[in-house]
């Protein structure tokens, strides 16, 4: 497992900024959208912000502008841990060759109804 | 200068990250910002999004100029929509470009430093209220044309943020229509005002599709790449072809008489354009590059107290919390 964000940015070591501001730079965050009661919330993109108070006013001004959500999320995008995409490979086989594990699998029963 | 990831300094890697790039591009796949990818790759798509935000970010100014001085509360209302969606698309596309390594704080002082391009088309100036409609019909128009195709661009960060950008850009291009379309059927005044916008946004707005195919040396990589569809004459033909039944539900004129559909080639054909206007605004010494950069510094300037004040409201809440930053 690697650590580092959906966006690929790990916002760890991003330098300063240059010569008219020191500031460090906000911290990335993960905006995941829910688009209306009994649906789940999905990842809608990304920004910037100092904090969580601010992460979730500017996910609802960038995110939500037409009415797209009912609720948000925000995560610290250094706090998701990611699966390793160089080992996806190894790390994803055991479903390969187990077509059995879907229902497109056993034809046999073709043409009886309610199966 | 960027964040590459530690694969690309290992030869070995390198190979099978190559290999694999190769293969998602040959099947017209996707590829995301954790993958090996070419350095000229990253560096083509880190300059052609970070434009591309620079330009939306930059846009807000000629329309956001016209704010107090839109004819009704409506149109207000409806140019502010349309104001705050240039600023959420800037920061859609610094996201995707940030995911490439260039921190978004860089892009922001290239920008200001004079060192970033930005589309041409926002350094024209609005003189009339008719304009803020061609540019919604037209610059807007010209976009969207651009922009559809590359919601399928090969990098996945941008393809995303082209679809959000398309959607919502739609709007954009018919309340500028609407605008038009009202003042081509109001008082002569009104209908010569709509008129001269149009003649004014038209050559600019083909140009917005950038130099001719055989003076587009990018063009050719980007399109192997998959991160380019079609070609900028194949797009501005099309627009072109467009503009011609749309300006007629308007009733009025395009200043171009050599506007025809050539049955043998199958597209759509304009009239010269003058490209040296072109690289000259290009360069920064069109009607209003000046003024737009100062704006955007003076923006930043201006709002640099808010960014400190809020980091510092943050680290005192952190602090409060007992948890560390």
């Amino acid at each position: 497992m690697t650590g580092g964000s959906t966006t690929g940015d790990d916002g760890a070591n991003a330098p300063s900024s240059g010569p008219q501001e020191s500031r460090a730079p906000w911290p990335l965050w993960e905006v995941f959208v829910r688009s209306s009661r009994g649906l789940s919330h999905v990842h809608a993109g990304s920004l910037h912000a100092p904090d969580a108070a601010m992460a979730v006013r500017n996910a609802r001004d960038l995110y939500t502008r037409r009415n797209e959500g009912v609720s948000l999320w925000v995560v610290p995008a250094a706090a998701i841990v990611t699966s390793d995409p160089d080992a996806k490979d190894r790390f994803f086989e055991s479903p390969q060759g187990k077509d059995y594990r879907h229902a497109t699998y056993y034809t046999k029963s073709e043409g009886v109804k309610h199966l | 200068m960027m964040t590459a990831p530690a694969i690309e300094t290992d030869g070995r890697a390198d190979d099978a990250g190559e290999r694999l790039f190769n293969e998602l591009i040959a099947q017209d796949s996707r590829i995301e910002p954790r993958d090996w990818m070419p350095a000229d790759y990253r560096k083509a798509l880190t300059r052609q999004i970070s434009q591309h935000a620079h330009s939306e970010i930059i846009g807000m100014q000629p329309e956001a100029n016209w704010i107090t001085r839109a004819p009704s509360l409506k149109r207000k209302a409806v140019l502010m929509a349309k104001v705050q969606d240039e600023a959420g698309h800037g920061l859609y596309l610094y996201s995707a470009a940030e995911t490439l390594g260039t921190p978004r704080d860089r892009m922001t002082e290239d920008l200001i430093a004079g060192k970033a391009r930005y589309s041409s088309i926002f350094n024209y100036p609005v003189l009339t209220w008719a304009d803020i409609g061609a540019i919604g019909w037209l610059v807007d128009g010209a976009a969207i044309c651009n922009q559809v195709p590359l919601c399928r661009a090969s990098y996945g960060p941008y393809g995303r943020a082209m679809v959000r950008i398309c959607k919502e850009e739609s709007f954009h291009q018919r309340q500028g229509f609407e605008i038009l379309l009202e003042l081509a059927n109001g008082t002569p005044e009104q209908r010569a005002m709509a008129q001269d916008a149009v003649g004014r946004w038209y050559a600019p707005s083909l140009m917005m599709f950038g130099p001719p195919d055989e003076d587009s040396p990018n063009s050719q990589k980007s399109m192997e790449w998959n991160i380019k569809r079609f070609s900028n004459d194949e797009l501005r033909s099309r627009f072109v072809g467009m503009l011609v039944e749309q300006v007629r539900a308007l009733g009025l004129e395009l200043p171009d008489k050599d506007v025809r559909f050539n049955e043998v080639t199958g597209r759509w054909e304009h009239g010269p354009l003058d490209w040296n206007e072109f690289k000259e605004v290009l360069a920064g010494r069109g009607p209003c590059n000046a003024q737009r950069m100062e704006r955007r510094r003076e923006a930043h300037e201006e709002g640099a107290w808010v960014r400190e004040a809020a980091t510092a409201y943050a680290e005192k809440q952190a602090l409060r919390n007992g948890r560390a930053a």
